[in-house]
């Protein structure tokens, strides 16, 4: 996976990981590739379907000892 | 001498300092500690208040107390801007030059909504996070004579129950007026009702009994004040006749001036010790931390706890290893004179309860207990 700024939502229910990328995305430039961590299996779907439907892209999505890691580039 | 000081004086900073002072009362009389906390107003306000303003069940006086009459008198209090944090020097440097110096410093600066943040908001919709913007509201209801209300919901924002809470109140408010034909829309920025997943299922079912109308994956980028639509990032345009929007927030923009955070002027914070990331004597909590934790007055509340044990038992020689578990608890008014809670850690998912009576009266007692939680007696 490429370099990026991480934004670790593990454990977190509420506003849990998806938003937490909104804000991560809202706050960034065009062109950051924010790397999310969840503890929550779900993430791996929910985050790519969010992302196709705002136009970002992504570009990273594995599983590392029950930790969900995926990457979204901003692009636009 | 060890000096703690407070940078902002709302729950977490009051919880924190009257925490202090009461279990450091000897060192303190002995002159071996001093405690000051540094607020821009001398109110203090209880925020959870500004919901019901909106329907005009509360006024701005019973939300508001002096902060002297708050936080212990062994503590010294300061009423200023803060210009920047001097980390280098250990010291808050206020507006007008001077500068306290710190020992150990805890920030809990809040965060505040940020609806410039979004074109066309400030002009077009209402808010309900500020007492201005709930007074205004109140009074935009009180004309409303029929038609759309649109709930739109931003990321990131404070109190993550109060956009349900309002739209199940809002709903109520309607019927019992007599509108029962107005329509009531909510917009959420994720593919489900709420973030809890729980109260997603939860709302879901009670929006449909209640006739409430909703739009997920919506995330609103722009207002039309003239012609009364939204329009969301993912593309989706609504139509409003009144707007109330939680809007994105950030932090504080003292942070930003003292280049302690990130681009949403959130400060780095370690997840478990609550202290400034990279730092040994920075504490923060509440709404100031970037932790993917729910900003809320009852996070900065159970984080107060661990933050003061850890001052206390450094100032005494320990080391400060009492570690946050993430735990939040809120309340929800489900309208109908009916309320439930959700409770959840780093390590638990919340649990859903049905909403009852007792609850909501339970609810309402607490809005006027909470002056015992800020003294860090409840």
């Amino acid at each position: 996976m490429a370099d990026a700024k991480v934004v670790d939502a593990r454990g977190s229910f509420c506003p849990g990981p998806l938003m937490e990328l909104i804000k991560g995305i809202r706050q960034e430039p065009v062109g950051t590739v924010l790397e999310v961590w969840s503890s929550d299996r779900g993430s791996a779907k929910d985050i790519p379907e969010w992302v196709a439907r705002a136009g970002h892209e992504v570009v990273g999505n594995v599983e590392e000892d029950g930790i969900f890691k995926v990457q979204v580039k901003k692009m636009k | 001498m060890t000096r703690v000081v407070l940078l902002g004086g709302g729950v977490g900073g009051s919880m924190v300092s009257n925490q202090l002072a009461r279990q450091l009362k000897s060192e303190i009389l002995r002159g071996e500690v001093e405690i000051t906390v540094i607020n821009e107003s001398e109110i203090h306000v209880y925020q959870p208040y500004f919901l019901y303003m909106a329907f005009d069940q509360v006024v701005p006086t019973e939300a508001k107390r002096p902060e002297r009459r708050v936080i212990n008198y062994l503590i010294k209090l300061v009423v200023g801007h803060a210009e920047r944090v001097d980390r280098e020097a250990n010291a808050v440097v206020m507006g007008d030059g001077t500068r306290i110096s710190y020992d150990y410093l805890v920030i809990a600066t809040g965060s505040r909504p940020a609806p410039e943040t979004i074109p066309g908001l400030v002009e077009g919709g209402h808010i309900f996070y500020t007492e201005e913007g709930a007074l205004k509201l109140r009074d935009a209801l009180a004309d409303f004579k029929g038609g759309r209300i649109v709930v739109t919901v931003g990321v990131p924002h404070k109190c993550p129950v109060a956009p349900v809470e309002f739209t199940l109140m809002v709903r109520d408010w309607l019927n019992s007026r007599g509108m029962e034909s107005s329509e009531v829309l909510y917009t959420y920025p994720i593919g489900r009702l709420h973030s809890l997943e729980p109260l997603a299922d939860w709302a879901s079912d009670v929006f449909q009994e209640r006739n409430i109308d909703s739009r997920t994956f919506f995330n609103t980028e722009t207002v039309d004040p003239d012609n009364k639509t939204i329009t969301s990032l993912e593309g989706e345009t609504v139509s409003y006749d009144l707007l109330v929007a939680i809007p994105p927030h950030m932090g504080q923009d003292v942070i930003k001036r003292s280049e302690l955070g990130d681009g949403g002027n959130w400060i780095p914070t370690d997840r478990y010790s609550l202290q400034m990331a990279g730092t040994d004597n920075i504490y923060v909590l509440g709404d100031a931390t970037n932790l993917p934790i729910s900003k809320a007055g009852s996070t900065a509340h159970f984080e107060a706890d661990v933050v003061s044990s850890n001052l206390i038992n450094r100032i005494r020689g320990g080391r400060g290893s009492i570690r946050y578990d993430g735990k939040v608890f809120c309340f929800i008014e489900a309208g109908n004179d009916e309320a439930t809670y959700i409770k959840f850690d780093y390590q638990h998912p919340p649990k859903p309860q049905a909403p009852t009576e007792m609850i909501h009266l339970y609810k309402l007692a607490f809005n006027k207990m909470y002056w015992l939680s800020a003294a860090g007696i409840l």
